[in-house]
């Protein structure tokens, strides 16, 4: 290693070539792998399958409200549908989606490690995840829950009689996975980075998931207890949250929030971390502003811990808090804003090409702007008041989690897939399911913004008659965006089988993961790389592209002795 | 980690005085329980002072942090950062919370504007 | 979690680490962060125990003068002793002294379950006295005395924050136990005793958050 360059394997196909994929094909090889690129593969097909069952309830409910009248199911049902809809989506999908299945197969590849620091704790945690859906499930299946995904106490402490204790298992199991996953990538980012990938080299992808992981770290964990004094209060009857022994059902909700105001952030700030790449890329230009984008990946981190009050407006806080609770939530839009604007400004002059990975990401910056624009109002103390728990709030959170997250999630899944695989999809089916998306994701939750506006509470199955056309809308866009989301589905499985073969770098895209074969090696490399440039040098790349990143030799201020650059990283020594 | 932080590790003997301090400082927070202290604020004060200066001699001796890299510190610290965030900003509910506009910090009706003369 | 994943492998360093000083580093972090997300997990039930003691002074204080401060104040110095023999472990391990590693960790667990005794031995005074919610919690105490009715919530969060700090503790055992058993078995040596170090941060942690429970619960005796 005296050239400082990248090893690169030529793209000839051989036959029988070793991967990840093919090192043994038995089911024990797969369920006792630590190789972060199949366990990200086994959270894929989990989390997509809770994305199924999440789904199944969503579209019972917009079935439902498809008629002003309580026709299709009674309104315990339509409880217990939103509740699992919730719970499902939030600790199921949202949580897990990006962190666990892009973020495993992709992190160590970006800084050049052979795999995450605790191979072992990785695989423990997506068995964990499988435990806690497996209770989650079994609460679903036993008769489901009503309270809502916020467990609001004292209703589901002292009165619901469905199965909270079981959802609540799964759910503080499920937590300790996120925990894990997030210990996982915080050391791996500290400490397995391939010499000369100094911070200010790191992807904006690592810097966003380092993000997320602190959140993970710091909050789940209070999550874990809040939860777990519910169960207590609920199987032993002892007072905690109970107003009529002198307990404060407030202090549930600052905790609970605590958690999920943080865990809103852990279902976007992913997202943010595959559309800095995806743009990049698309545009051929390096990311406008790199200090500003990651950096603002940790504001929003560390922000997100202090605005959980705006949750609880009109739940009987105190004004003053809520008015210190109300200034701290406008300062989040600083740090949206920036990442938008930076976003945008990338894509300015660039050479920008429409491919699938491109449109959901240009998807994500437009809806995840509507959803932080709305979230303003929702801040603002008395616009909030009367837009709390109406359909307002629904299309919100809807913009921002579905909107972004599921759209970035989807970017990233087709940007990363030609490596996964080492094939490729059928390029006119990615463009279809991303319009049909677009579409179908718009006209199911603009008319909540107006349902919210004029008055229309959530959580309710039945409405007055002035609501229908709206809703009926929704359920019709509903249908388009499910269809839109079986589509890749179809068309990513097929092309698993009937693929062209996609070649090392089939986008021409800048990072470590594109100087391995397709898909990688188990190894991940047969070397430990040297990096020498920046993250994001398009501009450094010939206009041709050639077949991978041309990499030039490292500049001359920085020797490289034994391997390791002579200005080793703090962390390193 | 190992290296050059080798040389200057705590002694046996460092270990027994840090012992030491922690049970003097264990028989001081008993003992100031039993003041009288006019005021709940000040026993916890005092109470949660002492336990700090303890939780601060475990994490800075027994748990190494003094003698490991600075990143150990910042990682032994953010757990406790992150629960001042939690407690303070709960507290900023809990300690307002009933005493609205129409009254002052000491709980008295606050009067109408009419009522103070001279505006 | 870290420390076993060291001590079933057979290589060392492990095989995703360049050297062992990436291991030791990336282990140690590891269980730093593992300790930041227990003080957020404990700090919970401070923050809860707290925002409801300024609420109901009174019945706090009363609350905290029904326990056994002296049982409290011993466990502690049983609790810092035994933090005070691991710390001695780690030290032989890092000069590789197999002998004084198992005998310091034996004094360590003897003092565990020392404590652990001690606490159930508390438990079952706190029985007797009719002091248990949903139990056997009576609104007057044995003495005589009147009790009020938000005692109850000082007591369940007694008994939630001890339990989980005894379970801590039991999980601390088990972990010490193991480390003392590899130790015998000549597992660890001066160049590599990682998992007696990770061990050793797990069991200082549980005794810095006895070091708040016990005056949070048992000193604040003034309402």
């Amino acid at each position: 290693m005296t050239t400082g360059t990248v090893p690169y394997i030529p793209a000839v196909e051989v036959e029988e070539r070793e991967t990840y994929l093919n090192v043994s094909g038995k089911i024990r090889s797969w369920l006792l792998t630590r190789d972060h690129k199949r366990i990200a593969l086994l959270y894929l097909i989990s989390i997509t399958f809770f994305f199924f069952i999440g789904g199944a309830a969503a579209t019972l409910m917009r079935l439902e409200l498809m008629t002003p009248a309580r026709d299709l199911v009674r309104p315990e049902t339509y409880n217990r549908l939103f509740t699992i809809h919730g719970v499902v989506m939030v600790w199921f999908f949202l949580i897990p989606a990006v962190p666990t299945t892009i973020g495993n197969f992709v992190i160590p590849l970006m800084i050049g490690a052979r795999d995450l620091a605790f191979p072992r704790l990785n695989l423990a945690s997506w068995y964990l995840f499988v435990f806690g859906g497996c209770f989650t499930v079994a609460a679903i299946v036993l008769g489901g829950v009503d309270t809502g995904w916020t467990f609001y106490t004292p209703y589901s402490s002292v009165y619901s009689n469905t199965n909270v204790v079981l959802t609540i298992v799964g759910i503080f199991i499920t937590g300790f996975s996120s925990i894990f996953t997030g210990i996982n990538f915080i050391v791996t980012i500290h400490t397995m980075r391939a010499p000369g990938m100094y911070w200010r080299r790191l992807p904006l992808f690592c810097w966003s998931l380092y993000a997320t992981s602190c959140i993970l770290v710091l909050a789940t964990p209070v999550l874990a207890m809040t939860v777990t004094l519910l169960a207590i209060e609920r199987i032993f009857h002892v007072p905690i949250f109970d107003p009529n022994r002198g307990g404060d059902p407030l202090l549930f909700q600052h905790l609970f929030w605590f958690y999920s105001h943080p865990a809103v952030y852990v279902m976007i700030v992913p997202g943010f971390a595959v559309v800095s790449e995806v743009v990049a890329c698309f545009s051929r230009k390096r990311v406008f502003g790199y200090w500003f984008v990651a950096g603002s990946s940790i504001a929003v981190a560390f922000i997100s811990f202090l605005v959980w009050g705006h949750h609880l407006f009109v739940a009987g806080m105190s004004m003053y808090g809520g008015i210190v609770f109300s200034f701290l939530s406008f300062t989040v839009a600083v740090p949206s804003a920036i990442k938008v604007f930076n976003w945008t400004a990338t894509m300015y002059n660039g050479s920008v090409s429409l491919k699938t990975p491109m449109l959901y990401a240009l998807g994500f910056i437009g809806l995840f702007t509507m959803g932080g624009l709305t979230g303003v109002f929702l801040a603002t103390l008395a616009v909030d008041v009367h837009l709390t728990d109406t359909y307002f709030i629904v299309a919100h959170f809807h913009y921002i989690m579905v909107g972004g997250m599921v759209t970035a999630f989807l970017a990233g899944i087709h940007f990363w897939f030609p490596k996964a695989t080492g094939k490729m999809y059928p390029e006119w089916a990615g463009r279809i399911a991303a319009g049909l998306i677009f579409f179908g994701f718009n006209l199911t939750f603009f008319p909540q913004f107006i349902l919210g506006y004029l008055g229309m509470p959530r959580r309710y199955a039945g409405y007055p008659e002035e609501f229908h056309l709206l809703n009926v809308m929704s359920s019709a866009g509903a249908s388009i965006l499910a269809l839109g989301y079986v589509m890749p589905l179809v068309y990513l499985i097929w092309s698993i089988k009937y693929g062209k073969d996609a070649g090392p770098n089939p986008w021409k895209a800048m990072g470590m993961e594109w100087t391995v074969p397709s898909p990688p090696p188990k190894e991940n490399f047969t070397k430990i790389p040297v990096v020498t440039q920046e993250a994001y040098a398009y501009h450094m790349m010939t206009p041709q592209g050639g077949d991978g990143p041309i990499l030039p030799p490292a500049p001359p201020g920085e020797r490289v002795e034994g391997g390791k650059p002579v200005d080793v990283e703090w962390s390193k020594q | 980690m190992t290296t050059e932080a080798q040389h200057d590790q705590p002694t046996s003997r460092t270990y027994f005085l840090v012992l030491v301090g922690l049970l003097i400082l264990l028989a001081l927070t008993v003992g100031a329980a039993f003041l009288k202290i006019p005021g709940h604020t000040w026993g916890m004060i005092i109470a949660l002072t002492i336990a700090f200066a303890k939780a601060l001699l475990i994490a800075l001796y027994f748990m190494h942090v003094k003698f490991s890299h600075k990143q150990v510190a910042a990682f032994a610290a953010a757990g406790f950062v992150w629960l001042g965030i939690l407690i303070t900003l709960t507290a900023s509910d809990y300690i307002t919370r009933n005493h609205p506009a129409s009254m002052n910090y000491k709980g008295e009706p606050r009067y109408l504007q009419s009522d103070y003369p001279g505006r | 979690m870290s420390q076993l994943t060291a001590l079933e492998h057979d290589s060392y360093p492990a095989e995703q680490f360049e050297d062992t000083q990436q291991q030791s580093l990336a282990a140690t972090l590891g269980m730093w962060t593992f300790l930041a997300t227990e003080v957020l997990f404990f700090g919970v039930l401070f923050t809860g125990f707290y925002m409801y003691r300024m609420r109901w002074p009174d019945a706090f204080a009363d609350g905290a003068k029904d326990l056994k401060w002296y049982l409290g104040g011993i466990n502690t110095a049983v609790l810092l002793g035994s933090s005070y023999f691991v710390a001695l472990a780690v030290e032989a391990a890092r000069s590789g002294d197999r002998r004084r590693i198992v005998r310091n960790l034996l004094i360590a667990i003897a003092l565990g379950v020392m404590f652990i005794g001690i606490k159930f031995t508390e438990y079952g005074i706190e029985y007797h006295d009719h002091l248990v919610p949903s139990l056997n919690f009576s609104s007057v105490s044995p003495e005589g005395q009147p009790r009020a009715t938000q005692e109850q919530i000082f007591m369940t969060y007694y008994f939630v924050m001890t339990g989980f700090h005894a379970l801590h503790m039991i999980v601390g055992l088990c972990v010490l136990a193991v480390i003392a058993f590899f130790a015998r078995r000549g597992k660890f040596s001066a160049a590599y005793h990682n998992p007696v170090e990770i061990a050793g941060l797990y069991w200082h942690f549980v005794d810095l958050v006895w070091v708040f429970v016990f005056p949070t619960l048992y000193l604040l005796r003034h309402p």
